[in-house]
């Protein structure tokens, strides 16, 4: 094969030259993952220092900075990034960890594991908007103890939502971070093997945290390092989540970039280009000050570790108790959120402070159910189609390593992080203006290439771990009995791991689904989905509408999980060794 | 043989893009208009917030695709400054032609700037067929966008006007005058507020505020100057000073839309609040969004209004098309659909003595929502001001009350 083939435009190989597409696929899958990211950026670098031709900037020029530095918001609103980033990124970790410490193993965490699925298909618009009705002062909560508990007929006027210190968005964020980070901690767990060693120490008089913190933790952590940079750097640039419990006066930076990016001045893009290359900026330094709060937290840790302090009994109590009620206060914010939803999807006038609406009505459903299907269709056909490509290009990379030994060296491994890591809104709008020029946007093809962006990282990150764990006896003992490599994969290596690869499929549809802005962008608004939909619809501010559209978002994202359990259990009935792949 | 395919291949690729600039339709020879147009799909990109505002607009789509062949699609926008971008990111791009945009609907700021760097089609909207209806005569926004001349560069399509509304069943008198509102607002802290400027609906309540209090309001239809912008705020300022400490959250934290007052309203959080479409509160009543208690009215020296519209970017790709649905917009039929209540309830932008009498009968008939007013109580507009002063306010405003201090 040629060697211009790593530059080449990203297309799905042929299964007739697997064979020679193989070595290539790792180079290939990087391509289609960076390209766009790194075309993006340069598409929001060259506004932020004056270059815009379409705008009539044609010389380089630092004004968009110092307009940026002009604004009074501006401290207020980087603090604000920084704070609610590291705060919900610290939190979701640490009850993440006190709940594997705490409880792994137990009744109570298999039921922790079964909710995971649902809860990592919630949309997080959908979620936000749930939750904001369960916390403000007229909303669920507070109707539920009104008038009787509380005296309230009329809501009371409490900020509680929006709060300038973004503690509403803090806590919106974590009740979402929390299952992704426990999954990709329970992955990390199948790796590390902590039994022999958390036996041990326990045999050595530590108790069920403090020995876990010990001996666990650290490979642990190792393990899931990325992933908590991505939590990081998603808390710090969020922005439908942001809009919709995040303070307002001033908002976040990368709300504030938005804001800008949609005034009707146009002069204003130029200063929203700096935003975003300052957001990017930020989410950089956020990353730095993170790794030094990792080496210091790993000084006091060996300290701690080397000092033999075996834990006590009462705090030790105390602290896996706090970890199950917050983990179950977060899981059912969001439950008790779709709950409300559902009930106003069917709602007809309800007021504070009636718990439930005057009267139930189908008639938001006939209203919008028939629009719903168009919308779904394209959700799902383009969600099939990102998730079928990552699949592709991820089990070539994973294949490529197994027989190729081409295994990308650890310090490679953030490559994949990075459409993850780089703010949506540092990149998105340069790579619109690099997809028109290049002639691929405004279809369902474009959609389907910019979703892979975001999901194959995903599907990478879920596959990669169970697949790299398979035991190669299986292989050594098919090759003996004659099977070539391709026999092996097809016969026996995918169908044992039938279930890993379904549920990384699964999370990656769940991306896609969730997707706005790149559908927006790149389809040119001529690809409707549900979640284009439901934002549009949003911004009316009907709770009815907002619970229907949120309710199909979730089904079109749960499915596959549902899917992902179901069909291994079909198909492999009579084989029960291979449902554990 | 192949290099014949070659030369034709060839051909075909350079006489595309010119083809693509051929198309571009003259509205005076309508005849070739409505002929190019069939076949067409027009991607009219809208504000996509409003159940009652879709379904008028696929209404619109399905007929001119019955009478015309032209298919309509919505593109549901969450804020029409999406679809700006798009046709910049096209113009960056070097996308002359064959755009995704066909149509927006757009007004004021969003209008002057797409003007100023000539982003759009025309001038076009004065030669359509239905223009000699439009009531330019009574209605002076409608060649006059926010000030600035339309010059037939976007077609008028409805009529908008500031109103306040209010729960009766918790507030009997809402106050008549801004003055009047600090007055209330101070006498019932938190129980009002407007949405967060630079949105739209916010923007329009510091308009309505400064052309009550300026001392001078006639400075505000011309470009803004630094001694005029000085004199014709500071009475606002010391007002919003005196106001925001009385607002719903004490202006801690503001809504981010006009709708969203709908849902404040209706949970019980504020007792007065504001809209932008006369019949927004009679439309929520209808959708159990709001309490049939809800009734609207105007300040009494006059509220805001303005005319919105639909403009086609330079680089449109069914330019033919979105003249035809345009010129439907602006028809008898549309409008007075349109301004059904039951419908959607947006005033018309036509003159009804220059329509013919079974036309007009079509607007006689309208019955209007439960707490919408009639055209004698909403009374006679008040002009937008300059489009330069909502630049200055907007920022001011941002710095004094948008940041915390």
């Amino acid at each position: 094969m040629p060697a211009d083939i790593s530059t080449a435009e990203p297309a799905p190989p042929r299964p007739a030259r697997r064979a020679r597409f193989l070595p290539w696929a790792p180079t290939l899958t990087l391509v289609v993952m960076l390209g766009p990211v790194l075309a993006g950026l340069a598409g929001t670098l060259a506004p932020s220092v004056g270059l815009m031709p379409a705008l009539g900037g044609t010389t380089l020029s630092l004004a968009p900075w110092q307009a940026l530095f002009d604004w009074p918001g501006l401290p207020r609103a980087v603090a604000l990034s920084l704070g609610v980033g590291f705060a919900a990124t610290a939190l979701s970790l640490a009850l993440v960890i006190l709940i594997c410490a705490g409880w792994a193993g137990t009744r109570p965490f298999g039921v922790i594991e079964r909710l995971l699925s649902p809860l990592l298909s919630v949309p997080h618009a959908a979620a936000a908007f749930g939750l904001a009705f369960l916390i403000a002062p007229s909303g669920w909560i507070a109707r539920a103890l009104s008038p009787w508990a509380t005296g309230w007929d009329r809501p009371p006027d409490l900020l509680i939502l929006q709060d300038p210190a973004g503690l509403s968005l803090i806590f919106g964020l974590v009740t979402k971070e929390v299952p992704f980070l426990l999954l990709m901690t329970l992955a990390a767990l199948t790796q590390t093997r902590p039994g022999p060693s958390l036996r041990i120490a326990q045999a050595l008089g530590y108790a069920r945290v403090t020995g876990w913190l010990k001996t666990v933790f650290p490979p642990v952590y190792r393990q899931i390092r990325l992933p908590v940079y991505a939590v990081l750097a998603f808390s710090m640039s969020v922005v439908d989540v942001a809009i919709i419990l995040g303070p307002n006066t001033p908002p976040t930076l990368a709300v504030q970039v938005v804001r800008w990016m949609n005034d009707p001045d146009l002069g204003l893009r130029f200063q929203a280009a700096a935003g975003a290359v300052l957001q990017l900026g930020l989410v950089l330094l956020g990353l730095g000050l993170w790794r030094l709060m990792e080496l210091a937290v790993a000084r006091i840790g060996r300290a701690w570790i080397a000092s033999g302090a075996r834990g006590q009994a009462s705090v030790e109590q105390t602290l896996r108790t706090a970890a199950l009620i917050l983990g179950a206060t977060a899981a059912l914010a969001v439950i008790a959120g779709l709950a409300g939803q559902a009930v106003w999807s069917l709602a007809g006038l309800w007021q504070f402070p009636d718990l439930l609406p005057d009267g139930f009505t189908l008639r938001n459903w006939q209203r919008f159910g028939p629009h719903l299907s168009g919308p779904a269709l394209e959700t799902g056909s383009i969600a099939a189609c990102s998730t079928c490509l990552a699949l592709l290009l991820t089990l070539a990379c994973l294949e490529a390593e197994h027989r190729h030994g081409l295994r990308p060296a650890t310090r490679a491994l953030w490559l994949l992080y990075i459409p993850l890591i780089v703010p949506q809104v540092a990149f998105l709008a340069g790579f619109q203006t690099f997809s028109i020029s290049a002639g691929i946007d405004g279809g369902r093809a474009a959609v389907i290439l910019a979703h892979l962006v975001f999901v194959l990282p995903y599907v990478f990150l879920a596959l990669a771990d169970p697949w790299r764990a398979w035991d190669r006896n299986q292989d050594t003992i098919a090759r003996a009995l004659g099977a070539g490599p391709d026999r092996v994969l097809w016969a026996v290596r995918l169908p044992m791991l039938l279930r890993p690869v379904l549920t990384a499929a699964a999370v990656g549809f769940a991306v896609s689904v969730g997707q706005y802005l790149p559908t927006l962008l790149v389809g040119a608004g001529r690809v409707p989905t549900l979640t284009t939909e439901a934002v549009a619809l949003a911004s009316g501010g009907d709770r009815r509408v907002i619970g229907v559209y949120a309710l199909a978002q979730m089904a079109a994202a749960f499915a596959p999980f549902a899917l992902a359990v179901l069909l291994p259990r079909l198909l492999w009935r009579n084989r029960k060794g291979l449902l554990n792949g | 043989m192949i290099r014949q395919m070659l030369t034709s291949l060839a051909a075909l690729a350079l006489a595309a893009p010119l083809a693509a600039q051929e198309v571009a339709p003259d509205p005076g020879d309508w005849q070739t208009v409505t002929e190019t147009a069939r076949g067409q799909t027009v991607y009219w990109h809208a504000w996509g917030g409003s159940n009652a505002i879709n379904d008028y607009i696929a209404w619109a789509g399905r007929t001119v695709r019955d009478r015309h062949g032209v298919t309509v699609e919505h593109v549901k926008l969450k804020d029409t400054a999406d679809a700006v971008s798009r046709v910049i990111a096209e113009k960056s791009a070097g996308k002359d032609a064959g755009g995704a945009v066909d149509l927006i609907w757009i007004n004021g700021e969003n209008f002057a700037a797409m003007k100023e760097q000539g982003l759009l089609f025309g001038p076009w909207a004065e030669d359509l067929p239905n223009w000699q209806f439009v009531d330019v005569e009574g209605k002076p926004a409608v060649t006059a966008d926010f000030t600035v001349p339309t010059e037939g560069l976007e077609a008028p399509w409805g009529m908008a006007q500031i109103i306040f509304y209010h729960d009766t069943a918790r507030l009997t008198e809402p106050p008549r005058s801004i003055a009047a509102l600090a007055d209330w607002a101070r006498a019932n802290p938190g129980r009002f507020a407007y949405p967060q400027p630079p949105d739209f609906l916010g923007s329009t309540f510091l308009k309505q505020a400064v052309m009550e209090l300026a001392p001078d309001p006639s400075v505000l239809i011309q470009l803004v100057n630094e001694e005029s912008y000085q004199t014709a705020t500071a009475p606002l300022w010391a007002y919003l000073d005196d106001l925001t400490p009385n607002l719903w959250r004490s202006g801690a934290a503001y809504p981010q839309s006009g709708p969203r007052l709908i849902q404040m309203m209706a949970d019980g959080e504020i007792d007065l609040a504001l809209s932008f479409n006369p019949n927004e509160p009679s439309n929520a009543i209808a959708n159990n969004e709001l309490p049939d208690t809800v009734r609207t009215y105007v300040l009494d020296g006059g509220t805001i209004g303005n005319a919105s519209f639909v403009a086609i970017p330079y680089n449109a790709s069914a330019k033919a098309g979105a003249l035809v649905l345009a010129n439907f917009l602006m028809s008898p039929e549309a409008q007075a659909r349109k301004q059904d209540p039951a419908v959607w309830g947006s005033g018309t932008v036509l003159a009804m003595d220059k329509l013919n009498p079974e036309d007009r009968a079509g607007f006689d008939a309208i019955e209007r929502g439960i707490a919408t007013l009639t055209p004698e109580e909403l009374g006679q507009t008040l002009p937008e001001p300059h489009p330069s002063w909502m630049v200055r306010i907007e920022q001011d405003w941002t710095a004094r009350y948008g940041v915390g201090q």
